[in-house]
Formats: structure tokens, C-alpha cells, sequence
């Protein structure tokens, strides 16, 4: 764990990998973008002509080593490029999120003092030069999208590919500055700088070294053993960790093709097209996907749907066994193999449904025929077939056909067909959720990470997954965990430091290089894999003493498809009471179809019938609660469903959308009051931020409603 | 200054440049029923030129009589410079104007993206030997149309409703489909009646932007009319203000809210 040294092949920084692959896969694509409709394809050699020319226009500008690039925008190629070129000059990325407003902008800009800043189009220069007359050290502003730029100032704005064009014309005199600055990067010099989403308090710049990323990268792609042929979906924000390890860290390391979305709303439909076959996404994604599959089930007809409810009910035991790709364990590439197994199983599949039915069909006519008393008893107890073959193979062909018929179809609906590992991260996933898409085949897992560890601290392997754990110690990191229960590690991903926030540094990571994750949690007997109950934080007391895990409950709440957010309050009190967010997709689709009318978010979450099954959530809750005798004290006696949804624009979410429980709990003071006095409802009024930054008043009078609590039996308590 | 024929530049670094259209003494009856009442004005190259007035003052009819829908019973529409005959509306659409609905006239069943393609009918060349066998010049010809399609999907921002059924979408999205038919014939110049009736703040903003945008980017001319009173002050060089099928006013928008018939008008004032 030397703090100094150089990686093991010499390639120390991400320009010096860019190098690498250009040599060993020039004519392979490295970027695609879709843009008029078709996808647009570079060549690692291309991509690394791009790049060159914006770090030699960047050079043309006068950049200086050391300093901070911010680059505000959506995942487009040129972003990326703008990155890696950045770092070629010995600049440090600062990638921020682009849907931040511009006062939150404003705190970053002027934290990392940069000087220059790349915009993606119009909107984000307008946020920049909002902030510019307070921040005045911002000297040049590029764009990439030149839409609606004509009409301003360009004293100090830019457009990238003139930038570009002037780094071509200036090769010959920049070439050798640019060359001897990509030499002097070393192992230890900065890679990048990734502002934390700010759970608590301001955001911290968190600066990660080469050795950090692609150390991680380097490890993490040995353990899913990615190759160059995978592909990958870039539609994480930016400004996020996870994306940076897999888009640069992984994407160079590993040298496979990035691919960026045309637009966000056509996020799902380039998915499919594209076909990934690693993907990551937190579970609120997989959450959407899962409820619009079911809301399309419930339109579909009656063959269809009761297809489906067959087939999944089916892959939920066998799923795991038949259903995954064949797990690599090594870096391969068996395209071949990989087609004929797949006209294989389709030919099995297709071949197997015909011939049980005709067999069976057949044989169990001339046993009928010929036992009717026996045959009689026999198929009741069996069902309607004969069964020919032992139950394993029989389960397999099942699968096969279910393959054919429901699992093929609705994976390739939702661009996952290709999938050989995906991740999920960030929140806990609802089991159901989780066991949907492994029983359909793909190998979704989890892993457990932060920004301070460059991701990774611990992940599932292949074939030991399950949802209630995040997996084991990624390679190299080691983990810990301190008496109080908080978790621990060290690892070469571990950060540098927060930047220009010594104290935090100090009281983050210890002299000996362990960090502090806040999160409580503990290892599993025997199979040796991590378990996280909650942040550390927020696992606290209740008056009487009961351990209080908040987001225990709020993910159990959260599992639901109707319920988009919950916060649970408790800590310090008698008894815990809970606000609900209801999912308007959701609960709008079931309102339509009960002939519920209803005209907003507002109106719809104050109606008796939501209330009434939202009650029964809550219930059900409590009872599951109930049953693991360490938490049974933070059932949920009084909730109410909030008026409006909790909004990163009003500070309720952070821009990651974790709940900020301190400050709803302040913000919604009169609420939580009107919890514990008893009250039946309550009259409040708040103040929204819409999205172009205007502020408005919604006033509601909301419903309380009492949730029935299950006494614990042993303890023979009395929950008030 | 505005009344030469010199090409200037506004103040936000647009070129105006000289006369597209002038409309000489048209006057407009059906039957007993006087439309318009002897209005001309003319329209610039490069610029937005607004048409305001109460219900029923004759705006959509002077559209119309732009758009050479209506042939006026008297007077005269110059087009770039030659008094225009009698035309059939497809033949309008040949010289390069194009126009929206007040109420969309969109194929509902149709994608987006379909749609927007038969913007370009007026451009299409191959014949229908060749588009029937999908011969080499038919589908050269289809690619270039769809790359001119796929340029306007962009710059309108609906590329993730590029195959939906346009009966399917909402309202707001509607119009812009419509503004995107409109603008994939390449107009000199394009006609808008009422582009933000019926939407909310936030479509009206976002479909302000996508004029100023075509305006910009384009070159191309705009008339336009709305009831919106800030979005035509905000958008527009130059105002026409009708009332009773007569022109009450003309001029930039600073100059015309302070007219005193303009107010007379708006506000109700009775009629002698």
C-alpha cells in the first residue's frame, strides 16, 4: 500500500491507456452517440484524434497544469473527450451535474476556482454566466451544442469544434508542450475531482489519483472478467463516480465501446437498441421498468397475461439454475459458442413445447383409453400431462420454452437481452424487484460503494447473489467493522483527500488509510458476505430505548410499487410515524382503471381509496417488521401521504434522490407534530421551487391515518 | 429608418434585409360580408412580423390570403417582387411558404417522424415508377429527406417521439410536430396562426424559444399571429394591429402599444 510507485505495465495515467488501445484496437469503436436518428461510431483512433485536438486547443487557450476544468453537461462523446483532454494537459476534470440550478453550481465553481468551464449546450452557459459577475475567475466557457449561440457574447465563449479546428491548426508548435505534459503524469498526479451529492451539508470535491481509478478499474474489470467486446449505455449523471469508473476507468481499461444516448427521454428505446451487456443502474431504475412491465401486462389480453403469469411464476424457482448466461472466467470472447447456444436453446425451446404436447397428448390417449380408473387418479394428482422426463430436465426444457415465449420477448422489450452482468447500487433493492429480473436470466447484482472509494468496496461474485447482502470484500480492499458497527476499509481506491477541507479529510480517513462509510452494518456468518442496515447515522434510539433503523423501514415501505418515497420518524419518541410519497405512475394507472378521477399529484394522493391502500401497505409492513424482534419498535403507527413529491429543486432529495431526513423533517415541522398529537388532519401550506427557479405556494389539508401495530409476542410489550 | 428598403441590423444582431412580400390595397368579401377592408403592408426578409387584433378582425383571413387559400376580391399580393396571380394552395407551397393550423391538421394516425416527412412532399423529385420500384433515385432521394427530417427532429428536441403516433401525444407536443411539418419544406416563409393557443407558461416559453430559434438559425421569415399580447411584444419586429377587417396599426411593438386606436381597440372603446 506504498503511496508512491507506478502501475504494473507503466501505464499510469488514463492518456497513457487511451495510447494503449489506440495501438491494440485502433479500428475498434470506442464512442457512439446517437444523434439524427442514426448511431454515430468512433474509432478508438478517431476518438484519440478528437481528443488530441481538444487538449492542443485547450493548450492553444493557455491552460496551466494543475488547474480545474469543470464540464457541465449530459453523456455525449464530447464531454467525455473533453475530460481525457483536460487531463493530457495536466488539468484536473471536475465533471458537475447538469441539473443542478444555478446557485448550486455557483458553490462548486467557485470551490474549485476554475477557469474553464465546458457547457453541453445554451442552458448550461446561461447557469454560467448567471454565476460569472460573482465568480470572476471563470475566463473561458466552451460549448458543445451551438444551438441558440449566435446572439452572444464570445469574448469569452467558444464553441468546442472551434477550439478543435484551432488545435489542429496549432499542432505543430503544441505538439511537442502537449506531449511532454501527458509524460509528466504520474501515478499519484490528480485523475479527477467528484463532488459528493451533499446528503449532509455542502458538497465535498473528493480528489481521486490514476493510481485510485484505474487501479479499481483494473481489479473490477478482472472480476467480472469484461472484455473489449462489451458494451455500455452512458446515461448516469456525469458529475456521479459511477459513471466516471465505468465510462473512463473501466471503458479505457478495458477498451470497450461507450455508448451515449441521443436525448434522456429516449433513454429506454436506445437501451434497446444498443443492447448492453454490462449495465448498471440504482434500483429506482429497475423499480420504473419493472412497474411499466406490469401496467403494460394488466392492458395486454387474456392468453398474454396469463402466458406471463405462468411463465414468471415458473422462472421464480428455476430462474437462477436455467436462465444465466454461462459465467465467463476469463477474459474471452466466444462469439461463436456464444450463437450456436443460443439457436440451440431457441431450436430446444421451440422443439420441446411441440413435442411434449403431441407426445403426451397421444400416449395419455391410449392410457386413458386403457386405464381409465388409474389414468383418472393419476392425472388428477399430475395434471394434465403425462410426465415423461425426470423434473430437472423437464425444468430445463420448461425454461427453454418459457425462453422462447415470455423471458426472450420481454427481455429484448427492455434492451436487456444481452446483459452478462449488471449492477445495482446505491439504495436497497426491493427483493421482488431483485428476483424479477434474476429469474428472467439476467445476472443482476449488487455491490456496495462510494465516491470515496472510487466505487467499489464490496460486490457479488458470480453465483452468490442474493438481495439481502452486497456481496464481499471487492479485490484488494480490505473492510472492517468498528464495535459501534460502522463499516470500515482501506483499499487502493481509497481518495486522496476532500479538497481544501483538511478537517474533514482528517476525520474521514485515519493516518492508517481506513475510511468510514457511515453506514452500520455486519458480516454474515459463514457465507462471509456484507450486510448494511442503514447509515450509521440514522440508526438511533427510541424514547424507551428500541433500536430505531428508519431506512429499514422505509425500504420495506418503498418495495411497493404505489410508494415512491417514505420517510420514517422516530428517533427520541415513543412510537414511529411515517410520511408517504405515492408513485403517480403507479397509483394513476390503478386510479384510471377503478375510474378514480382525479386532476394532480395533490388530489390524487388525498383520496380515501389510495389512503385506504396505502394503509394496507403500511399494515402489511408492520407485520414484517414485527417479525425480527431487534426492530419491532419501529412500526409505523400514524402515517399521512404527503401533498407533493419530494424534489432535489426543494432541497428534499439530494440530486442522487437520497431522502434528506433532517431537512423535510424541519421543512414539514407542522406535519410531524400533527403525527404525534393525535390530530385526524392537518392544514399546511409550502413553498415549491418549480423548474425554471420560480417559487410558488401548494396548500393541502392532509389525512392522518392510524396503522394497525402487531405486538411482539416474547417480550409481551405494550407498543403504546 | 424602418420605413427604407435598406437592410439593417436589430439590435440583438439579426440582418433584416429587404422586402419578401407586400400586400397592396387587399380588401376581402364574401358576399355582403366585408373580411378585410383595403390593408397593405409588407413583410421583410429575416424578420417576424406579427398580426394582433380582437376576435374576429380578420387576422385568419389575411393567413389565408397570404397563404393564397383566399384570392382577395381586390388588390394585390407582391411576391418577391412580381404581383402573384391566382394560385391553387399546392402552388403557394412550391414557392416556399409554409404555414400551421390554428387547429392542428395533423395525420393522427401517423408517426412523428412520417409526419413531418410529407413537410417535404414539395420537394420530393423521383416519380412514382421509381418510388413504386424503390429504384436507385427513390432511395437515394428518401435519405436526403430523412436527413433534413431528422435535423428539424433535432433542433425541435422530439427525438423520443419520433415513431409515436401523433394522435397519442399531447396538445404542446402536437403543435411542435406541426411547426416541424411546416419547417421541413424549407419555407422563405412561414406562417404560424396562433402557435400557443391553449398552452400552459411553461409550452408557451418553450415554443417562443423554438420560433426565435428558426428565426435565427434558419433566416427564415415569420408571420405570425397571437393573442398573447407578451409574446408578441416579446418576439416580434414588427406589428400589424387589425380591427374590423381594417389596420389600425403598424409598426414595432414599443411604437404600437402606445397607439391610441390600438387601446381604443383592446380596451372596448364603442365604435362611432
Amino acid at each position: 500500500m506504498a503511496p508512491h510507485g507506478t502501475s504494473a505495465d507503466e501505464l499510469c495515467s488514463v492518456p497513457a491507456l487511451l495510447a494503449r488501445n489506440v495501438q491494440l484496437y485502433g479500428d475498434k469503436p470506442a464512442y457512439r452517440e446517437k444523434e439524427f436518428g442514426i448511431w454515430q461510431c468512433w474509432t478508438w483512433a478517431e476518438a484519440n484524434e478528437e481528443i488530441r485536438a481538444i487538449a492542443l486547443g485547450l493548450l492553444a487557450l493557455g491552460i496551466e497544469r494543475g488547474e480545474y476544468v469543470a464540464i457541465i453537461g449530459r453523456n455525449r462523446p464530447a464531454h467525455y473527450w473533453s475530460m481525457v483532454a483536460a487531463q493530457m494537459c495536466g488539468a484536473i476534470p471536475v465533471p458537475l451535474y447538469q441539473d443542478a440550478v444555478a446557485e448550486e453550481m455557483a458553490y462548486v465553481l467557485d470551490h474549485c476556482g476554475a477557469r474553464f468551464v465546458v457547457c453541453g449546450d445554451q442552458e448550461q452557459v446561461d447557469k454560467v454566466i448567471e454565476v460569472q459577475d460573482r465568480i470572476h475567475h471563470i475566463e473561458h466557457v466552451l460549448y458543445n451544442d451551438k444551438r441558440g449561440m449566435r446572439k452572444y457574447d464570445h469574448t469569452q465563449l467558444n464553441w468546442l469544434a472551434d477550439i478543435e479546428a484551432e488545435g489542429r491548426a496549432a499542432r505543430v508548435r503544441l505538439e511537442p508542450e502537449l506531449e511532454a505534459r501527458i509524460a509528466e503524469l504520474t501515478w499519484d498526479s490528480t485523475c479527477v475531482m467528484l463532488y459528493t451529492s451533499g446528503t449532509t451539508g455542502k458538497p465535498k470535491g473528493v480528489v481521486l489519483s490514476n493510481r485510485n481509478i484505474i487501479e479499481t478499474a483494473k481489479a473490477s474489470v478482472a472480476f467480472d472478467h469484461l472484455g473489449q467486446d462489451e458494451e455500455v449505455l452512458a446515461y448516469l449523471p456525469m458529475a456521479w463516480v459511477g459513471d466516471f469508473i465505468f465510462s473512463i476507468g473501466q471503458a479505457m481499461v478495458a477498451g470497450f465501446c461507450v455508448n451515449c444516448p441521443e436525448s434522456p427521454e429516449t433513454m429506454m428505446t436506445d437501451l434497446r437498441e444498443i443492447g448492453p451487456t454490462y449495465f448498471f443502474a440504482p434500483p429506482r431504475i429497475f423499480e420504473t421498468m419493472l412497474t411499466n412491465v406490469m401496467i403494460r401486462m394488466e392492458d395486454a389480453g387474456d392468453l398474454k397475461h396469463a402466458m406471463f403469469k405462468h411463465f414468471m411464476e415458473f422462472a421464480k424457482t428455476t430462474g437462477e439454475t436455467y436462465g444465466m448466461p454461462r459465467y465467463r472466467n476469463k477474459q474471452s470472447k466466444p462469439t461463436l459458442r456464444r450463437r450456436v447456444r443460443w439457436a440451440y436453446r431457441y431450436a430446444m425451446g421451440i422443439g420441446f413445447a411441440v413435442e411434449t404436447i403431441i407426445e403426451n397428448a397421444v400416449r395419455g390417449f391410449f392410457v386413458r383409453l386403457r386405464h381409465p380408473i388409474e389414468a383418472r387418479k393419476y392425472f388428477k394428482a399430475r395434471g394434465p400431462l403425462l410426465n415423461l422426463y425426470p423434473q430437472p430436465l423437464r425444468d430445463y426444457f420448461n425454461y427453454r420454452t418459457g425462453d422462447v415465449l415470455i423471458y426472450g420477448p420481454l427481455k429484448n422489450t427492455l434492451g436487456l437481452s444481452r446483459i452478462r452482468v449488471a449492477y445495482t447500487a446505491g439504495e436497497a433493492i426491493g427483493p421482488e424487484i431483485f428476483d424479477f429480473y434474476r429469474s428472467l436470466g439476467i445476472n443482476l447484482k449488487q455491490l456496495y460503494g462510494q465516491t470515496e472509494a472510487s466505487v467499489f468496496i464490496t460486490q457479488q461474485p458470480d453465483g452468490q447473489v442474493r438481495s439481502d447482502t452486497v456481496g464481499v470484500p471487492s479485490p484488494g480492499v480490505e473492510v472492517r467493522i468498528a464495535e459501534n458497527g460502522e463499516v470500515f476499509y482501506r483499499s487502493p481506491g481509497t481518495f486522496v483527500e476532500y479538497y481544501k477541507n483538511a478537517e474533514s479529510t482528517a476525520s474521514t480517513k485515519d493516518p492508517e488509510g481506513w475510511v468510514a462509510t457511515g453506514d452500520a452494518g455486519f458480516f454474515e456468518e459463514g457465507t462471509g458476505h456484507l450486510r448494511i442496515i442503514d447509515r450509521a447515522k440514522d440508526v438511533g434510539k427510541m424514547a424507551d430505548g428500541r433500536l430505531f433503523a428508519p431506512k429499514y423501514v422505509e425500504n420495506k415501505l418503498k418495495f411497493y410499487p404505489d410508494i415512491l418515497e417514505a420517510v420514517v420518524f422516530g428517533a427520541g419518541r415513543d412510537r414511529c410515524t411515517a410520511f408517504i410519497n405515492i408513485d403517480l405512475t403507479a397509483v394513476g394507472n390503478w386510479a384510471e382503471r377503478n375510474n378514480i378521477a382525479y386532476a394532480s399529484y395533490q388530489e390524487l394522493a388525498g383520496h380515501p381509496r389510495v389512503l385506504d391502500t396505502i394503509q394496507a401497505h403500511v399494515e402489511e409492513v408492520n407485520r414484517s417488521v414485527a417479525a425480527d424482534p431487534m426492530l419491532s419498535g419501529c412500526q409505523i403507527h400514524r402515517f399521512l401521504i404527503l401533498h407533493k413529491e419530494l424534489d432535489a429543486d426543494d432541497g428534499e432529495l439530494t440530486r442522487t434522490r437520497k431522502v434528506r431526513r433532517n431537512i423535510i423533517a424541519e421543512k414539514f415541522d407542522d406535519l410531524v407534530t400533527a403525527l404525534y398529537d393525535g390530530s385526524d388532519s392537518v392544514y399546511t401550506e409550502t413553498e415549491v421551487t418549480y423548474e425554471d427557479g420560480r417559487k410558488g405556494k401548494i396548500r393541502a389539508t392532509l389525512e392522518i391515518r392510524d396503522a394497525e401495530v402487531v405486538t411482539p409476542k416474547p417480550e409481551g410489550q405494550v407498543a403504546a | 429608418m424602418r420605413d427604407t428598403v435598406e437592410p439593417y441590423v436589430t439590435e440583438d444582431g439579426r440582418t433584416i434585409g429587404g422586402v419578401v412580400m407586400e400586400l397592396k390595397n387587399i380588401t376581402l368579401r364574401f358576399g355582403g360580408v366585408v373580411a378585410i377592408k383595403d390593408i397593405s403592408f409588407d413583410i421583410r426578409e429575416g424578420e417576424i412580423r406579427a398580426i394582433i387584433g380582437p376576435n374576429g378582425a380578420g387576422k385568419s383571413s389575411m393567413l389565408n390570403v397570404i397563404s393564397g387559400f383566399y384570392t382577395p376580391t381586390e388588390g394585390e399580393v407582391w411576391f418577391e417582387g412580381k404581383p402573384r396571380p391566382k394560385m391553387r394552395p399546392y402552388q403557394v407551397a412550391q414557392q416556399g411558404i409554409a404555414r400551421t393550423f390554428q387547429n392542428i391538421a395533423l395525420f393522427a394516425g401517423m408517426s412523428t417522424l412520417d409526419n413531418i416527412m410529407t413537410g417535404r412532399i414539395t420537394r420530393m423529385k423521383s416519380g412514382l415508377f421509381s418510388q413504386a420500384l424503390w429504384m436507385g433515385k427513390a432511395e437515394r432521394e428518401e435519405t436526403e429527406h430523412r436527413a433534413a427530417v431528422e435535423k428539424i427532429i433535432d433542433f425541435l428536441e422530439i427525438q423520443h417521439i419520433r415513431k409515436t403516433p401523433v394522435g397519442r401525444l399531447p396538445y404542446g407536443l402536437q403543435k411542435r410536430v406541426e411547426l416541424g411539418r411546416a419547417l421541413a419544406a424549407e419555407p422563405r416563409l412561414l406562417l404560424l396562426d396562433e402557435p400557443m393557443a391553449g398552452m400552459n407558461v411553461e409550452e408557451k416559453e418553450d415554443m417562443s424559444r423554438f420560433i426565435l430559434d428558426v428565426n435565427d438559425e434558419f433566416g427564415t421569415t415569420i408571420v405570425l399571429i397571437e393573442h398573447d399580447m407578451g409574446v408578441v411584444m416579446d418576439l416580434s419586429d414588427r406589428v400589424v394591429v387589425m380591427d374590423y377587417g381594417k389596420k389600425i396599426g403598424d409598426g414595432p411593438p414599443a411604437e404600437v402599444r402606445n397607439n391610441k386606436e390600438v387601446i381604443d381597440a383592446y380596451l372596448g372603446v364603442s365604435h362611432d
